[in-house]
């Protein structure tokens, strides 16, 4: 049969599409022109002026703090409700519970943004961090649960009976069997989590208030106002930690998937 | 029955923590929208008591009606693009060889787990006047000194596209893998030619996947904020953007209430189409699978 190139045409020329402009982004920040049209020389000077930028390494302290907690947080909840929604599969609970996961993951981010903010405003509740956590763990909540739940496809609750038979009672089994066969899946979850926690914009500035401003909402207001170029090193940084992180939860979840 | 009790029991330990977690602070929230349509604003940014249909009446309001018409047009235009370059790369993925495979994989989904305000950002970079394309553009001979490629329409068109590309590629891949490409040797032989085998056994094929990536991309395409925020100008606002405007500059939240309940609708009518669909497969938990 005669093949036509077409798709592979197609598909390494969206491959140019989506690095290029990511490239060009990186060679500009070692580039000391402002807007990058000509290669003026190679400098380090705009990593040396974001070292000075004291409210990025603030924005960046919070979003890490949040980060670290609403990874925290949507890990237990997210292992428990995909626990839950394997093990009782079919039940009329799990079917309300699953819409309940599902949705956070289609609704579009500003709407789910200005609900939180039409909640806390409604509650009288002081926009914060803490506005900014609980925010986060309720759209990390439903991807670690699709994280765990994935994994849990392939895993063979017979050994936890077997456990049980030969007299493990459940807090037992729960941390010497289920939690460790399952670790890969749920640190994959945690790293997806965290990753999208520290990615957030749309929904963190909608419940975001004065002095708690993350890293994400720092990087908007400095491509609104700005310097170009201090975001161009940033962003640099930025993507060299996803890029490893990713990675890490692609070997995680890899590996995973082989030992089940 | 002791060990029906004890199931029960620990299924309700299991579903408790993130069912009242959702239920208060996503489930409520959402319905909270539609409550706060019917509020009237208070002076001071808040909330106030009574019920109106103000902010109702201020959808009529001559510029709304364009701006939803807008919203809708541009991502059903970006959702099209994003199917007809994915179409072609679920296939070629599905056809290579592993190795490479996995390649291509993990370069769709790189950028799709990388910071979204830098890509977008990138973006602007590169359209800028002195920017790295307008230089290319003029030395071709392709535009002039005042062509402008920032703030168009066109520009929040390409960067929506390259945003929600991979949402598009990783369901129509996930079906195309499970293709049996025999179908179109077979139609080959029966004489159609490359094209006609194609559109006959290929697209019906990988239905499944088309509808999913259509959803995957046209859902958050509505709800557009950034990207219209940052590369586009006042022709090409959204209703994210007037979501936004309300809440941030006027300080009305009925109103912006009012604009989150039309998209919420908006929302709803492709989102009961995936839920649907979702029966059928589970084209989500491929997306997650392989996006790790």
């Amino acid at each position: 049969m005669k093949h036509s190139r077409l798709p592979a045409i197609v598909t390494w020329l969206v491959m140019g599409f989506f690095y290029l402009p990511i490239l060009v982004l990186v060679a500009n920040s070692f580039n000391s022109s402002r807007y990058g049209g000509q290669w003026e020389s190679t400098s380090l000077k705009w990593y040396i002026r974001l070292m000075g930028e004291r409210d990025i390494w603030q924005a960046l302290r919070n979003t890490l703090a949040v980060a670290v907690s609403a990874t925290l947080a949507s890990m237990v909840l997210g292992t428990s409700a995909a626990f839950a929604l394997h093990r009782f599969v079919g039940s009329r609970l799990q079917k309300l519970h699953y819409g309940l996961i599902y949705m956070p993951l289609v609704i579009p981010e500003i709407l789910m943004g200005l609900s939180l903010q039409l909640f806390f405003v409604s509650l009288n509740v002081e926009l914060s961090l803490v506005t900014i956590g609980i925010a986060h763990v309720t759209f990390c909540l439903s991807f670690v649960t699709m994280t765990v739940l994935a994994r849990l496809q392939d895993f063979d609750f017979s050994i936890v009976e077997a456990a049980q038979d030969l007299g493990a009672g459940w807090w037992t089994s729960l941390w010497r069997i289920l939690i460790p066969m399952l670790a890969p899946g749920i640190l994959a979850g945690g790293l997806l989590a965290f990753t999208l926690s520290i990615d957030d914009f749309v929904i963190s500035f909608f419940v975001a208030g004065l002095g708690s401003t993350t890293l994400p909402i720092k990087i908007y207001s400095m491509i609104k106002y700005g310097s170009p170029p201090l975001i161009n090193a940033l962003s640099t940084i930025l993507l060299t930690v996803t890029f490893v992180c990713v990675l890490g939860s692609h070997y995680l979840s890899n590996k995973g998937q082989k030992a089940a | 029955m002791k060990g029906q009790t004890r199931r029960r029991l620990s299924e309700w330990v299991a579903t408790l923590p993130s069912f009242v977690w959702l239920l208060l602070l996503f489930l409520l929230p959402t319905l909270l929208v539609f409550a706060v349509t019917f509020r009237p604003a208070d002076p001071y940014g808040g909330i106030g008591s009574g019920w109106t249909l103000a902010s109702l009446l201020t959808l009529v309001n001559a510029h709304y009606p364009a701006i939803i018409w807008r919203t809708i047009w541009l991502s059903l235009v970006a959702t099209t693009l994003c199917i007809l370059l994915a179409t072609p790369m679920g296939y070629y993925m599905a056809r290579i060889n592993p190795a490479r495979r996995r390649l291509v994989l993990l370069l769709v989904i790189l950028p799709f787990w990388t910071s979204f305000l830098v890509r977008i950002f990138a973006w602007k970079v590169l359209l800028h006047p002195e920017g790295f394309i307008k230089h290319l553009l003029m030395f071709l001979g392709l535009a002039g000194q005042d062509t402008s490629l920032l703030y168009t329409t066109q520009a929040v068109l390409l960067v929506m596209v390259y945003t929600e590309l991979p949402f598009a590629i990783l369901p129509i891949y996930a079906a195309a893998e499970k293709f049996d490409f025999r179908l179109i040797e077979a139609a080959q032989d029966l004489g159609a030619t490359s094209l006609k085998a194609f559109v006959s056994t290929f697209l019906p094929g990988i239905r499944v996947g088309l509808m999913t990536a259509f959803l995957m991309v046209f859902i958050p395409s509505l709800g557009s904020y950034v990207i219209p925020d940052i590369v586009g100008g006042p022709t090409s606002e959204m209703i994210g953007n007037k979501i936004a405007q309300r809440t941030f500059v006027d300080r009305n939240l009925p109103n912006a209430a009012a604009l989150s309940a039309v998209l919420a609708l908006a929302v709803l009518v492709p989102m009961i189409a995936i839920l649907t669909l979702r029966r059928k497969e589970s084209p989500r938990d491929v997306l997650i699978e392989e996006g790790v």
